[in-house]
């Protein structure tokens, strides 16, 4: 590493402690303040009655039939793009299982991609599809962790809040004007911004060459503002023309962080304990310190593999060093280490690089980090994901001491405890038991792309990023064949509201409880201690569920790397 | 029956504004703004026919030019190899620790050296050998550029010299002084080439 390496790195760290904390008192202002009265005639005109509370049920039955809707009207227009307008390359629709996984998959903002952008979508569905999906899939998310913050809020309340009055209010009033307004800075940095579609060059050197351009711009801010991930392009963040230059590629890693490293903030602000939402953003922020450290360790290392080659893998003022197959050379591998361990922690899934290229030990932190999927996670269900881990990591804590466990206030009883496992469950069960499946059947081996240790992660890191709803691949899996498009298109849909509903219910549980004021015995969750103890149960569980498959993909061939076998 | 209309309501809605108005207002701001980045930042000829994008790689093979990162694109079918071609940006998806990907940058290591006239197992930059993240990568590292800058030059018949200020003067440095990495875009050096040199001499 090279001094500019560790400038980066530490510039970029400093703006995400800097900034979160106010973008979080930013957003409880946003939740703690009357309508605006353009959300009033909003819900005038949509007939939606947003002063209305909703107790946990009725909370979850209108997110599920509203995404419901979303969902389908995305499908229709995947599904019709060949006779709708704003297709003068005549593009055909998507086959149906492949419109249903996209569907899927940008409504539960995952934006796993088994298309490619540009060859295979019109602008319009660019637009009307995935544009909207976007909005919404992250939309609901954050909606979501705020009924789920009341849970703790709330004392002897039968009500969780309103699902449309949530939804409305981060949409005016931050993402919406977030993205318009990066968008242009994007467009200002050479995104391409225009209804038109493609222009044929003739090259220099008189090749013919076809420049696929579009609304590029506004995708983009949106698909890192709202921790979506899907590209305009196949190369997603790699391709020029969704990042052009080193300030979007920082801007954009910054905007993937600015509303999921505030959430921990933000939920201090809400229930009136600033310093517990710090302890939080500690365990997120360490947890997204250490996978980055890893990262730029393991791409900056010289693979020993190419040493026959005779070729300078190492860092130098006139080129940069390391693993720079699938990177860009205007990002090299520090903006490009900073860019992946952000698009994993928040989940969002751009790339700016091939995953499917990387060293293992930096595959490794992208497959911890989407079993976790708390730290930051994706817009709000992954600070929801957070404080399930925090419940029973008190719980266990209660258990050690034998005193029953409370947690700001609140008894945690056996129906929360029951409800957190739930959830918590849904992770392992999915990516465990499809990767093990896929590596049964004929149909999921038949995409296997790389040969050894590195086509087993393929088909892990795939089901591992669909139940995470991150959405990022290692590209190199065939995943447009009917079985993956199929079964990760419901492992998206299952990994999304499976465990998102038990959340609900335990908010529901919990605010109809009695907050119990402090005393001499009870546990501070607000200390270092609680940080470390939080830290430990979230790598001990990861650890025992995940570990055998951490051990044939990454490890494997890490350990195959250095002692010079290739596969 | 309540949820159902609010909920159909409410989608059309979100679609015409997420999916119609905002593009669309982004766009007419952009095109007011930054009609040039808008578009794609093209490249005009004199008789106003497309020369390319400043942002995508050309695949420049006469010796007398530059010659950028090794590509992976595809064609717009996906169903096989277009190598800078913009229509299905591609990585090269191959794994570390693959045969294929020790054979790969063997293969073009040997070919770089070969047409650079470096002496065998002369140590070869990482990125000349290495496929990009998108398969258009515009830019080269100033090591890559300055080992091919002798066969330039001697292609161009001047000195080598003058080819190695060029690349200092057309060169990026890291954005602000400390983002990213300093790098050279091929295209833009190359044009630059054919200004001070004729450009008969480069045919091959």
């Amino acid at each position: 590493m090279i001094a500019n390496d560790w400038i980066q790195i530490l510039v970029s760290l400093g703006l995400i402690v800097l900034i979160s904390p106010l973008v979080g008192r930013y957003l409880a202002w946003i939740y703690q303040s009357p309508h605006l009265s353009l959300e009033k005639g909003i819900y005038r005109l949509l007939g939606l009655d947003a002063d209305r509370e909703m107790g946990w049920k009725e909370y979850a039955a209108v997110l599920v039939v509203s995404n419901g809707f979303f969902f389908v009207a995305g499908y229709l227009v995947l599904w019709a793009q060949g006779v709708l307008p704003l297709n003068p390359r005549h593009l055909p629709p998507l086959s149906p299982e492949v419109a249903f996984n996209t569907a899927a998959s940008f409504v539960t903002n995952t934006n796993w991609q088994a298309y490619a952008g540009e060859a295979q979508l019109s602008n319009l569905s660019q637009m009307l599809a995935i544009t909207f999906l976007m909005f919404v899939g992250a939309n609901t998310g954050l909606a979501s962790l705020v009924a789920i913050i009341r849970g703790f809020v709330r004392e002897g309340s039968a009500t969780i809040g309103n699902f449309w009055s949530d939804f409305f209010r981060f949409f005016l009033r931050a993402f919406l004007p977030a993205c318009a307004l990066m968008a242009l800075i994007h467009v200002e940095q050479g995104s391409p911004q225009t209804l038109s579609t493609s222009v044929t060059a003739k090259t220099i050197e008189g090749a013919s060459q076809t420049l696929i351009v579009g609304p590029v711009a506004s995708l983009e801010s949106l698909k890192q503002l709202g921790t979506n991930g899907g590209g305009f392009y196949n190369a997603n963040g790699a391709h020029p023309y969704e990042n052009p230059t080193p300030l979007t590629n920082t801007l954009e890693f910054l905007e993937m962080g600015v509303f999921t490293f505030s959430l921990p903030f933000f939920f201090g602000r809400m229930i009136g304990r600033p310093r517990q939402g710090q302890v939080f953003f500690a365990v997120v922020f360490a947890l997204y310190v250490a996978g980055l450290g890893l990262i730029e360790y393991s791409e900056k290392t010289p693979n020993p593999l190419l040493a026959p080659a005779a070729v300078t893998q190492k860092t130098s003022p006139l080129q940069d060093g390391g693993n720079m197959e699938g990177k860009e050379t205007r990002f090299g591998i520090t903006q490009t280490s900073l860019f992946s361990n952000t698009t994993i922690a928040a989940t969002t899934g751009a790339v700016d690089g091939a995953m499917d290229s990387m060293n293992p030990l930096a595959v490794l932190v992208y497959l911890v980090h989407m079993f976790l999927n708390e730290e930051p996670g994706g817009k709000g269900v992954g600070f929801a994901g957070l404080l399930k881990e925090a419940i029973l990591a008190i719980f266990l804590a209660g258990l050690m001491v034998g005193r029953t466990p409370e947690f700001l206030g609140k008894k945690i009883e056996s129906r929360e405890i029951k409800l957190a496992a739930l959830s918590l469950l849904v992770t392992p069960i999915l990516v465990l038991w499809l990767t093990g499946l896929s590596l049964l059947l004929p149909a999921g081996k038949s995409s296997i792309d790389n040969p050894g240790p590195h086509g087993f992660m393929e088909v892990l890191y795939a089901f591992a990023s669909g139940n995470a709803n991150n959405g990022s691949a290692m590209a190199g899996l065939n995943v447009s064949t009917p079985y993956y498009a199929i079964a990760i298109g419901l492992e998206m849909l299952f990994g999304r509201f499976l465990p998102l509903l038990p959340l609900l219910a335990l908010a529901g549980s919990l605010a109809r409880k009695k907050t119990l004021s402090e005393n001499a015995g009870t546990f501070r969750t607000d200390t270092p201690l609680f940080v470390l103890l939080l830290l430990g149960f979230m790598v001990l569980f990861a650890a025992l569920t995940f570990f055998p498959p951490l051990i044939l993909g990454p490890i494997l061939e890490h350990l195959s790397i250095v002692h010079n076998i290739a596969f | 029956m309540k949820i159902v209309r609010q909920s159909l309501m409410a989608t059309l809605f979100l679609m015409i504004v997420c999916g119609v108005v905002y593009p669309l207002v982004v766009t007419g701001i952009a095109r007011l703004l930054f009609p040039k980045q808008a578009s794609g930042s093209l490249l005009t000829a004199r008789d106003g026919s497309i020369t390319g994008s400043w942002l995508i790689a050309q695949g420049f093979q006469a010796p007398g030019y530059f010659h950028p990162r090794p590509s992976a694109s595809l064609t717009a079918d996906g169903s096989g190899s277009l190598p800078y071609d913009a229509a299905f940006s591609s990585p090269s998806n191959i794994g570390p620790d693959t045969k294929q990907e020790i054979k790969n940058v063997t293969d073009a290591a040997n070919a770089y050296r070969k047409e650079n006239g470096l002496p065998a197992g002369a140590s070869v930059p990482i990125d000349a050998v290495t496929a990009s993240g998108s398969g258009l990568d515009p830019d080269i590292s100033l090591a890559n550029a300055l080992l091919q800058a002798p066969r330039i030059a001697s292609a161009r018949k001047i000195d080598p010299s003058i080819v190695r200020s060029l690349i200092d003067r057309v060169k990026d440095n890291p954005q602000f002084g400390f983002l990213g990495a300093t790098r050279i875009n091929v295209l833009r050096l190359n044009l630059a080439l054919d200004k001070i040199a004729p450009k008969s001499t480069a045919k091959p």
